[in-house]
Formats: C-alpha cells, structure tokens, sequence
C-alpha cells in the first residue's frame, strides 16, 4: 500500500467512526448519571435534519451545528421530562423516542431533500496540512472531528478529574446516597441526559454535513444503535469507547477493501465483519468481572424519586 | 379551519364508468393509487416514483394517493387490499417484493387495475412493468472506457440481484467497446439504502485504484465522493449534478412518469389491458442526464451510443459475449433475449468478485 | 403554587386501569391538534385513524395478524426483562427462527401429504434460542454484555438472511430475484377463518399470552423471576442462579422470537425474503414495557401498536399525510402512555407555597 492510499484509508476511517463516537461519548456521559437512552438514533436524526436546514438556509455551518446540538438536546429534553421528572420507564422511552424521532426529522426535513449543501470545511495550515502521510490526517479535518476528540478528552477530565463529575458518577452508582449527601439527582441526571441528546445531536451534523453533505430520511441507517453498544463495548471507560468507535469504523471500511481482494467469501459473511469483531473483542476485554463491575453505573436506568 | 384537500376537477372519462367499491369514495372521483418501498424522503427509487406519480396526477387530473415505506412482508398485502377497498382504480405496487401480495389482492378485485414493477408475475387485471436501466449503464461503461486513465471502474452494488448483475454487465460490454482491457472492481455494501455506506465503499473503491465510480445505489453519496477527488462519476434514478457540478458525467434517470400518464388514463378511459412494458431509452423511460464534464469526442460518442440504443443499431447483449472466466457465454451471432437477461446469473468478462452460488 | 409528585403507600388499583385511559385521552387530544395544524378534518381524521382500522373489511382480523409476532415477542421478553436480562436482540432471534423453519420446509419441500408446519414449529423455536443462546453464553462465560452481543447479532441474522436468499435457497425458478420459493400448502401456518387472514399463529399468540401468564402467577419460577428483578441480593441468597436466570431469559426469549418468525414467513408472508426483519424485535421491546411486563398488558399493549400501525395505513391513504406523521403519532401515543403510569405509584399534589423542592 502505497502512502497516498494509506493516507486515504485512514480517513475514511475517521469518517467512519466521529458520528460514532459523538454520540457514543454523549450517551456514555448519560449513562454515568443513571440514565440510559435508548433514543440515540432518533436524537441523531433530528440533528442530522436540524443541522442541514440550519446552514443550508442560513449558509453558516456553524450556526447549523449548534442547531442540531440543539435539537438533540430539546428531543433529550422529551425523554428527561418523560423519564426523570414522570418516572417513565426509561428503556420503553428512548425506543419511543427513535420512532417519534423519525417521524419528526423526515417531517422537518421533507422540504430539503434532494439539496445539496457545501461540505463542512477542513483546516488547512499552510505547511502542516502539507507534511506527507501526517499533514492531511492530523491538520487536514473539519471541526467536529477535532471536536469529537475534544469531547472525549474533556469527558475524562469532566468524569474522573473533576468535583462535577466525581458527583455525577455519585448519583448514577446510588442516587439514594448522592441525594442523602444533599446532591440534587435529578438535576444532574437532567444535565447528563440533554448532553447526551446535544452529542447525538452533532452525530447527526457530522453525517448531514460533512460525510454525505445532504439530508434523506432514515439516512443514520441504524448507527444510533452502533453507538450505544459502543457504550457498552467501552465498558463505560471514554478511552475504550475511543478504540470501539475506532475499531468498528475501521473494520466496516476494511471490508469494502476485502470484497475487492477477491477471495471467494461472500459478501454478506465479510460484512458481519464489525459486529462479529465487536462482539469477540468485548469478550476478551469482559472477562475481568470486578472491572466491569466498577465501571457499570449501578442506577443505570432506574427512576429517582424524593421520598418524604 | 382550512381544509387543504385539493379538489380536483372531475376527469371526464372518469365519471361513472365502473362502480365503485369503496364506501368513502365519491362516485365521480377517479383516484390511483400507489405503493412505495422506500420514504418519498429518499431521494431515489421511491422519490422518482413519487415523482411520476405527481406528473400523472396534474397532466390527468387525478386524485392520487400513496402509502410509503411499506415493508415488503406481511404489510403489502393489508395496504394494498385498502386501497382497494378505499376505492382506487388503478393501483402501482412499485417494488418487487410487492409480487405475490398483489397478485393475491388482484384475484379478489377483477375490477380494479393492478401494476406491479419489476416483476414477473401477471393476470388478466395485473401487468407489469420496468425500465431497461441497463441501457443507460451500457452508455455510462462507452463514457467511463473513453475516460478513466486507469482504465478501472468502481463499481457500487447493492445486493447482486439479476438487475444489478446485468447493469454491470452491459457497463463492461460498453467500456470494453472502447477499452478492451477495461475492468469493473465491484463491491456489494448489502444495504438498499444507506447513504454512509455508500461513500465508505467508494473510498475503498477509489483507493483500489479505480478512477471512476458507477453506483447501483441511490444516493448521491458516492458522487460527493468522486467529486471531493477530483474524480468522475456516474448518478442514479434522479440527475445528481447538484450535488456534483464538477464529478457527475451523466446520471441514468427513472423516468415513470410517461408510464403512469399513459396506463392511468388507459384505465379512465377503459381501455386498460394487462401486459409487460419493458421500456428503455426509446419508450422515454430511461433518460440521460446532460452529458457533462468530458471532453467533445467522449460527449460525441456517448450521444452517438444512445441514439444507436434507440435506433436499436447498438444491441447491447449481442455475442460473442465471454463470461468471467474468458469462457464463451454468447456465441457471435447470438443475442440474449428478454428472458436470459432478466434472469442473468452470470458476470462477464472483465469484472472483477464474485456472485454468491 | 405547584405540582407535587407524592407516592401512594401501594399501587392504585383504580389507576392500573385508568392510566392508559387518560394516555389514549390525551393522544386522541394532541392528535387533534396536530391534525388541526396540519390542515385536515380533526375528527375525521381520529376517525380514520383509530376507528376505520376496526371497521374496515377485515379489520380485526387484521389487527390480530399484525399483532400476534409483536405479542409473541414481547411475552418472552418480558419474562427476562423481569429478571434484568437485556436481550433488545429479539429482532435477529426471530430471523433465525424463521430461517430455521425455512430450512424445514425447504427440505421437504415436495412432502404433500405430511403436514410440514408441524416440524417447522421446534425448528423456528431452536432457532431462535440458538441465537438467543450465545448471548447467554457470552454472558454466563465470559461476562460479556447481551445487550450488545443480542444486538450485534441481530445484524449477523440479517445478513445470514440475505445470503441465504441470494445463495444457495434462491428460487430457482425465481429470475434470480432475492428470495426462497413460496411455501408450500403443506409448510404453511393453517389458515383458519376463511375470508381472512388469520392462522395458527394468532391462536399461538393467545396460547402464549396465557401460559406466561400462568407461569408468571402461579409457578415458582415466576416468584424467582420477579425476585430476581426487584432484589438480585435476595435472589441470591434465596439460592437463585443468574446464571440460569440469564439462560432461561434468552432461551425464552430467544424461542418465543423464534416462533414469531417462523409464523410469519408459513404465515401471511409465505417465503422467506430479505423484507423479513421489520423491527418486530424492537417494538416488542415497547410493548413489553407498555404491558408493564405482564403477559395480559402484553396482550393489550400489541393489540394497541398494532392498531398504531393501521391507523397509520389508513391516514396515508384516506387522509394523504406522509408516513412521517404517523410515527409522530405513534410516539406521542406511547409517550403519553408511558408517561401516565406514573399515576399508579403517585398521585400528584397541589403544593401552594413557595417552599424549595425536596
């Protein structure tokens, strides 16, 4: 393989996998609280629709991008009121909201179908970006993928090194003791669960924006879900979550490159590919029990409610 | 309160002709309706039906009716019973897993006119109908053989069913009439529908070496890709050249809407019969994009092509054809004809992968 | 002033029963609204939606075949769901079935004489459970979550379906089109009221609503299962295995699925076809929850997404809106339907001072 082709393979593959991991990052911060939201892929829709309307009518990207991390956290938002205010199952929600989430994104979005709109801008440095192999991979990306690291890297210093996240971590291992030590739980989890919605949110843009410029309907084609069991994957570690969304984009673009080697294995078996990669790298990392264990938000998905 | 239904003047023809089934509907009111796989959102497959279908319903004045993102399982069957029942005269069922459940809907309402696309099934109220795609692909192969320096195509698939099968395989026979060592390096993302994927598998395509990309996929996706290149492409179902000003050469574009006016007013005026319609470049229900970017002598050759389709000068599936192993598939002389290629199971020579066995 | 949300000592009896109510009040409320905004007959169009479904030819038939799979599914879930087993990968587990089952038929397929139906119902139960097997191994083995391997799995299913549809069970005499010969009289689900389009399957799905029933009130595994739920420690102590909890969930869950696939393709789809998987798995997954994760809410909740879906059929065509519309309604309805349990376990109260929130 020669560089130029290295350099491209690599890419795709961090196209491939920043949708993933916004919405994974904002999902694993949701899921720290206590809450699981199973309505990643709707929350993605509405932001892949909301940040293509915004910048397609207003030309600026991004006021576009904080729209769709907007919209994504006012679908949050549904799901918080429903879950943490109403006590609502929170498993049964997220999946109404995926589908409410369709239905509202091809409404909105029924009018720019078949628009095209620029694609997000990639830096350019002058020199950097025109280092060979490195330049174009480390300078050469658009804002949300660098963004997409930023996020990461400030939710593990949010998590594990901050007062703030050392309570939000509190209330989803026991809310009962978080909220006897006076920590307002539904508070936080509210906070935790609109930034996941706004992360989703972005998921969307980067694929309206930048990896297919232009909105159709349904057009995450189920990578909400790939998200969340990303999640899972990372067993609630940021850093794993970092190599899930890594490894899966990577896999689905290496299976592309495996079809046209010609070896005689069916199409469909090398497309299992990064399900079944996924599936055996969790069990090797998963044998350690006690890890996970202290990983897991112990509330994950249970209602809070003050009694007395 | 506003109520928005359009009301339609009352088509002539229409008016009192057969009775009507359905309770709801008004007895002057000639209504089609219409049923799609896909959203109208996609913009592809089902957005060009769509798109027929509105030309029909203003150049005919009728009220139509669809039903979108019907499962092709248990569902297709209830919805097109409905529509039945609802009272609609003529009904598209625009997608092939629609065969059977209308087929069955169709036994049970002679009265009612059925159209099924893609398909091979029919009855004295059921025909079918479909586009020869694979024209406009035979066209794309003439362009990408006279412009890829490569002198490889990339070639999207997304599940190798016989219309995928023989779109690639009239590409190859076109680019090899210019390029006798040209190839298609092809890869099945196993997917109808998702843009995302479409543009990983066109990276890896171009990456492989590939300097053009053809799609048998709907969504501009893959172009953006070219385009960002710097490369060439090919569009699908609908002209994609917004979305690619610099990369898209021409697009093959569903055209459904002739099809929909002429067998609609056919079943207004009574005059309906059940049939196949295999219609290419010549009926009107394939159309070329304008043929863009590319130099003079590529755009002469490609107009030249279409007008020998059209002509039937050019027969596109005429031996000697030979089949991926350099083996003889068709004898010089020999033509394919509608059947073999509807049911083409085989790659011709100068593709590269695999069919599943 | 303010709301107050205030336990009740127990759950209301009278609110078990009155919470959906005021849920589907308020849907058919919102719903109105929406219409109205959109421009179309607000009562006419409810009536489309949720009364014309019923009253159409065929109409209850109707909603029972679409409900059976969904119904069958979420009964075997919610037993695991019971004991915290996540298993959202019923969608796959009900491909396999159905391809199990396939499998069967195709290999008698010139049986006639033999009812083939018959040997096809334990192949789409094992596969089902094979697919909801290795999540439980995964699980019980090497403590990995089936929350992602049943979900990873599901697209291994769909994809195995698509080569088997395009490989090797293609119809011969098919033009090469992507999909197994249609079933024959012999591998299919009888059909029982003439006229419609009810089948074994639809009387499967009561049979089903009413074992797990039984199993869950009056047996002992039902008292683990709900212990295992509400107090794992106690479970535990009490002698309770996860471990088996784990499998018994997933093999349930995983042959119950099964079954629903292996009903729908000798059922109203006759053949095996790449259409197969259209989210029954996951919807089950509300229905579970809406159903309150017993057999005979189950029972109700499915009739209920199933008339949701009718409705939506008929909006598309009486009323010309856009697919899209009748999933916002189909949101609004299980938000609200969700939302409004809550009045099982609390009341709401009048709270007039200004005193900070507890």
């Amino acid at each position: 393989m020669d560089s130029a082709v290295f350099v491209s393979v690599i890419l795709s593959v961090i196209s491939a996998a920043t949708p993933l991991l916004l919405a994974a990052t904002g999902e694993l911060v949701a899921e720290k609280s206590g809450v699981l939201n199973l309505g990643v892929e709707g929350m993605m829709l509405v932001g892949a629709v909301v940040g293509f309307a915004v910048t397609l009518t207003t030309g600026s990207a991004f006021l576009g991008i904080v729209a769709a991390a907007f919209g994504g956290a006012l679908m949050a938002l549904i799901f918080s009121v429903l879950t943490l205010t109403l006590l609502a199952n929170q498993v049964a929600t997220g999946l109404a909201l995926t589908i409410f989430g369709i239905g509202l994104a091809a409404m909105m979005g029924a009018s720019f179908v078949g628009q095209p709109v620029d694609k997000l801008p990639s830096l350019y440095l002058p020199l950097l970006t025109d280092l060979p192999i490195v330049g174009r991979i480390l300078f050469g990306q658009d804002g949300l993928v660098y963004f997409s690291f930023v996020a990461l890297g400030g939710t593990i210093w949010f998590l594990f090194h901050s007062h703030a996240g050392l309570v939000l971590r509190a209330v989803g291992d026991s809310h009962d003791a978080a909220h006897a030590i006076g920590y307002p739980v539904i508070a936080i989890r509210y906070g935790a669960a609109l930034f996941g919605g706004a992360m989703s949110g972005l998921g969307g843009a980067y694929l309206s924006l930048s990896y297919t410029p232009m909105w159709a309907e349904d057009m995450t084609a189920g990578r909400g879900w790939i998200a969340l069991a990303l999640v899972v994957f990372a067993t609630w570690r940021p850093l794993r979550l970092l190599l899930g969304a890594y490894l899966f984009g990577g896999i689905t673009i290496l299976q592309f490159h495996v079809q046209t080697m010609g070896l005689g294995i069916p199409a469909q078996f090398v497309s299992m590919l990064p399900y079944l990669a996924t599936i055996v790298v969790l069990v090797v990392i998963s044998t350690d029990r006690s890890k996970i264990r202290l990983n897991a938000p112990a509330c994950l998905g249970r209602a809070f409610h003050v009694t007395g | 309160m506003l109520i928005k239904r359009r009301t339609f003047l009352k088509a002539g023809a229409a008016a009192g002709t057969l009775p009507l089934l359905g309770k709801t509907a008004a007895a002057d009111e000639f209504k089609a309706g219409y049923v799609y796989v896909g959203p109208i959102g996609d913009f592809g497959y089902s957005y060009q039906h769509d798109q027929g279908r509105l030309a029909a319903d203003k150049a005919l004045g009728v009220k139509s009716t669809y039903v979108e993102k019907v499962p092709e399982g248990a569902d297709a069957e209830r919805v097109i019973r409905s529509l039945a029942d609802d009272g609609h005269k003529i009904i598209f069922t625009t997608s092939f897993g629609f065969m059977d459940a209308t087929l069955k809907v169709a036994r049970d309402y002679p009265d009612i006119y059925f159209e099924h696309a893609t398909g091979y099934k029919r009855a004295d109220n059921m025909a079918t109908y479909n586009i020869r795609f694979y024209e406009g692909r035979y066209i794309q192969g003439v362009i990408a053989g006279m412009m890829s320096k490569a002198g490889v195509v990339g070639y999207i698939g997304s599940i190798p069913i016989p219309e995928v099968i023989m779109g690639m395989n009239a590409f190859i026979l076109g680019m090899r009439s210019v390029n006798p060592q040209g190839k298609i390096k092809q890869v099945f993302i196993n997917s109808w529908y998702d843009p995302g994927k479409e543009a990983d598998a066109a990276k890896a395509l171009l990456d492989q070496g590939a300097d053009i990309v053809a799609q048998h996929t709907d969504s501009p996706a893959p172009l953006q890709v070219a385009a960002e290149r710097g490369l060439k492409g090919f569009g699908q179902a609908s002209d994609m050249i917004k979305f690619a000003p610099n990369a898209q050469l021409t697009s093959s574009i569903d055209q459904w809407d002739n099809y929909y006016i002429d067998r609609t007013k056919a079943a207004m005026d009574g005059t309906w019969k059940t049939g196949d319609t295999w219609g290419g470049l010549k009926a009107g229900m394939l159309k070329m994009a304008n043929y863009a970017n590319m130099p003079d002598d590529v755009r002469k050759a490609a107009i030249a092509t279409e007008q020998g389709i059209r002509d039937g000068k050019i027969v596109i599936f005429k031996g000697p054809i030979n089949a991926q192993d350099g083996s003889a598939k068709v004898a010089a002389g020999q033509t394919l004809n509608d059947g073999d290629i509807a049911s083409m199971n085989w790659l011709a020579e100068g593709v590269e992968g695999d069919l599943p066995k | 002033m303010r709301l107050e949300i205030v336990p009740r000592g127990e759950r209301s009896r009278l609110w078990a029963y009155g919470s959906p109510i005021l849920a589907i009040a308020l849907t058919l409320l919102t719903t109105l609204m929406i219409f109205a905004v959109l421009g179309k007959d607000p009562l006419e169009s409810l009536r489309v939606m949720w009364i014309d479904p019923l009253t159409a030819r065929r109409g209850i038939s109707e909603l029972f075949v679409k409900g059976a799979p969904i119904i069958m599914i979420a009964v075997g879930l919610s037993l695991g769901f019971r004991a915290n087993v996540w298993n959202i990968g019923a969608e796959g587990q009900y491909v396999m079935g159905a391809i199990f089952a396939t499998g069967v038929a195709l290999y008698f397929y010139d049986v006639e004489t033999f009812p083939v139906w018959v040997l096809m119902i334990p192949a789409g139960i094992l596969g089902g459970m094979v697919w909801g097997a290795i999540p439980a191994f995964l699980k019980t083995q090497f403590n990995a979550s089936e929350i992602l391997t049943s979900l990873m799995l599901t697209y291994v299913a769909n994809l195995a379906l698509l080569y088997l549809v395009v490989g090797p069970w293609k119809d011969p005499e098919g033009y090469g089109f992507p999909q197994t010969r249609l079933l024959t009289a012999a591998a299919s689900s009888p059909h029982l009221i003439p006229g419609t389009r009810i089948h074994l399957g639809v009387v499967a799905a009561v049979i089903i609503v009413i074992l797990g029933w039984f199993l869950l009130s009056k047996s002992l595994l039902g008292f683990k299962l709900k212990v295992a739920g509400q107090a794992p420690r106690a479970a535990a102590y009490a002698g309770f295995s996860t471990k088996s909890l784990t499998w018994l969930s997933l093999l349930v869950g995983g042959g119950l699925s099964g079954l629903a696939g292996m009903f729908e393709v000798a059922g109203p789809i006759g053949q095996l076809t790449p259409a197969l998987p259209t989210g029954y798995g996951f919807t089950a997954i509300i229905v579970a929850f809406l159903g309150r994760l017993h057999p005979v809410g189950v029972f109700f909740g499915g009739l209920v997404l199933a008339l949701s879906y009718l409705g939506g059929e008929k909006a598309q065509i009486a009323l010309g809106l856009p697919a899209a519309v009748t999933k916002i309604n189909q949101g609004i309805l299980l938000f609200y339907l969700l939302g409004c349990d809550l009045l099982i376990r609390y009341r709401l109260r009048v709270v007039p001072s200004k005193r900070r929130a507890a």
